[in-house]
């Protein structure tokens, strides 16, 4: 175990806690502004994979007009979601949400094994962005760095959002409290609608990585992104976008050295270890690394 | 507790029942029968949740890790010391046991009620949907643990060739115990207490409810009979599998809860019946047209307009009156999913 494989392991999971940190962000959005555990944000990463796929290899579309193109139909369907399904039960109890959001995710993936049929596809990225780059004895590719600093860009701007906008400071409010946000004149609807178009619109965003990280994608792909992302999610605190960030890192990294360091028969369990991870979390830090406010939890 | 309730309607259902299932056995092929068996073990799975879900409002989506591991222990305790030899590296002391159907089944209920407990004993300090992620996370534990420990499980191929010994009179033992259980449990102060505790557990609290062992009680009963489940799951297909108790498989389970209304032991039963022969009726048809998902996809639907319509689900906590006799005495006319809630 030289200093060289540590670094590439390190490297390896800087790119899955990217992904990884653009999905929970939606989450802990979604979740600090409605308190709903959105289980369909996970499919959003599908469709988001899936888009990039069609405008990559039907238009032939270079990349950056993909990326905002996914951006956009992430959002779009985030929004659609939320419309059809997240409001007409708000005010329900956390729950009731929690198992809507189960069954929009079900409904998304057997959409799209209806529509797209359940065989994997191949997802084949430009040679220029698959070239191979060595740092030392670390290597990796092109594409690799392009999601790293493109994962760093979008936080930054979503940070930006966040704080320095008028509609920033309406989510902050609403997070903080919906009904007085309400009465304070804040147009909740369209904040609710907002953090839904930019949460998903990220993981669509995650999509177009995942696919260019693995190469393969099927109507199924969402499920273990979207469920390591809530973790993330909840390790880093529940409803803190910097909480969300620091979470998918932590999580990506982890998940990487668990597998990389440990001897071999040991990273069939790397799930359970991600599960087992996450129910101590919830017992023994409720708030999570950066979550503030106490929850009723118990 | 409710002492007016008619004996004689329990003893006539149980009875014809019984009439049903030997009409059923004599005169439907093998194909109708292990539909309708299936349809019983749904059944018995959603009144089970129910106790947990329903009754003491502890949201579990673990109930198919229960499953499992009911499931794989009675297979693992019927199957003839032969073939565990073949197969499977045990040690000593369980590869010679082979026990008849009754006391293995017997035993899977009780090792999932065991694990229940020590899984209730961590976990049951969280509420609401923390605890619902938190069983979630104990379902994948479970599915990837089985699939990992080859020496006992075979891992992902499963065991196979396990003796057909689940028939109707199996299931209707089940589901009738499980229903009786329930029934039971709910008439009485036990029950209350739990539905109190679903409620309000601050004002359970103040009567004097101790509200960590109702809990625990609640989760451990719920899975006692998802074990059993299991057991007669696994040796009707003959063969058992990490993938079957999936999260889909919670889902399901949740939804019939859901859908029959979240308390009621008849409502639970009814959605099971239904939903379970819609999707059996469902698969050949969808074969036919080559239109996978289409049955997911309804069902999904169902639940998402009856979790905006009728929040309640179709029976709300009670039970049909020529059940319980005259005017109910049960308090179940708000159920959890009605109320207002946080937010």
């Amino acid at each position: 175990m030289t200093a060289d494989y540590i670094a590439q392991q390190i490297v390896n999971g800087l790119i899955l806690g990217s992904m990884y940190a653009l999905v929970a962000i939606g989450f802990s959005m979604i979740y600090g502004i409605v308190r709903l555990i959105n289980f369909a944000h996970g499919d959003i990463v599908m469709i988001g994979a899936f888009v990039t796929l069609g405008l990559l290899q039907s238009l032939g579309a270079p990349l950056p007009v993909v990326a905002v193109g996914v951006l956009l139909s992430g959002a779009g369907m985030g929004i659609a979601v939320e419309r059809a399904a997240f409001r007409p039960m708000r005010g329900a109890p956390q729950v009731t949400g929690f198992i809507a959001s189960l069954a929009v995710s079900i409904m998304l993936q057997n959409l799209g094994i209806l529509t797209l049929t359940a065989q994997p596809r191949n997802f084949a990225f430009p040679d220029y962005l698959q070239a191979l780059i060595h740092v030392g004895a670390v290597g990796f590719r092109v594409i690799d760095v392009v999601i790293m600093l493109s994962a760093v860009l979008l936080m930054g701007l979503l940070l930006l959002l966040v704080h320095r906008t008028r509609l920033g400071m309406a989510m902050r409010a609403t997070a903080e409290n919906l009904d007085v946000a309400r009465l304070m004149g804040i147009p909740i609807n369209r904040t609710i609608r907002a953090a839904f178009a930019v949460g998903s619109g990220l993981a669509a965003i995650a999509g177009l990585m995942w696919g260019g990280k693995f190469g393969q994608i099927d109507p199924l792909l969402g499920y273990v992104p979207g469920l390591k992302s809530f973790v993330a999610a909840v390790i880093g605190g529940g409803g803190s976008i910097p909480g969300a960030i620091l979470g998918g890192y932590v999580l990506g990294l982890a998940e990487v050295l668990f597998v990389g360091l440990l001897p071999p028969i040991y990273s069939a369990f790397r799930d359970a270890f991600v599960f087992a991870a996450l129910i101590l979390i919830l017992l023994a830090l409720p708030n999570g690394i950066l979550g503030k406010a106490a929850e009723d939890r118990a | 507790m409710n002492l007016r309730r008619p004996r004689w309607i329990w003893l006539a259902l149980a009875l014809g029942g019984v009439a049903a299932v030997g009409l059923a056995q004599a005169a439907w092929d093998d194909y109708l029968l292990s539909i309708v068996n299936f349809v019983g073990i749904y059944a018995i799975l959603a009144v089970s949740l129910n106790l947990t879900n329903g009754f003491a409002g502890l949201f579990s989506l673990g109930h198919p890790g229960f499953m499992a591991i009911g499931g794989y222990v009675t297979a693992i305790l019927t199957l003839p010391a032969s073939r565990k030899a073949m197969f499977l590296a045990l040690p000593g002391w369980l590869a010679g046991i082979e026990l008849p159907f009754l006391p293995a089944l017997l035993a899977g209920g009780a090792a999932a009620t065991l694990t229940a407990f020590l899984l209730g004993l961590s976990v049951l300090r969280l509420s609401g949907h923390y605890l619902a992620v938190a069983t979630m996370g104990f379902l994948i534990i479970v599915q990837v643990l089985i699939e990992n420990w080859e020496s006992v499980t075979r891992g992902p191929l499963g065991l196979n060739g396990l003796a057909a010994l689940t028939d109707l009179w199996w299931v209707y033992g089940g589901l009738l115990a499980a229903v009786y259980v329930s029934w039971k449990v709910k008439f009485s102060s036990f029950g209350r207490s739990m539905l109190a505790m679903r409620e309000d557990s601050l004002a359970a609290q103040c009567l004097g409810v101790n509200l960590f062992r109702t809990r625990v009680a609640a989760l451990a009963i719920g899975a006692f009979f998802a074990g059993v489940a299991g057991g007669l799951w696994a040796h009707l297909v003959t063969a058992i599998t990490p993938g079957t108790f999936s999260l889909i498989m919670a889902f399901n389970i949740v939804v019939m809860v859901v859908v029959g209304g979240t308390g009621s032991i008849t409502g639970a039963v009814v959605a099971a019946v239904v939903f379970s022969a819609a999707t059996e009726i469902f698969r050949p048809l969808e074969e036919s047209f080559e239109a996978y998902g289409i049955a997911e996809i309804l069902m999904a639907l169902v639940l998402l307009v009856i979790l905006i319509y009728r929040p309640s689900g179709l029976f709300g906590s009670r039970e049909p009156a020529f059940l319980t006799a005259g005017p109910t005495h049960e308090p179940g006319n708000h159920p959890a999913t009605a109320k207002g809630g946080q937010r």
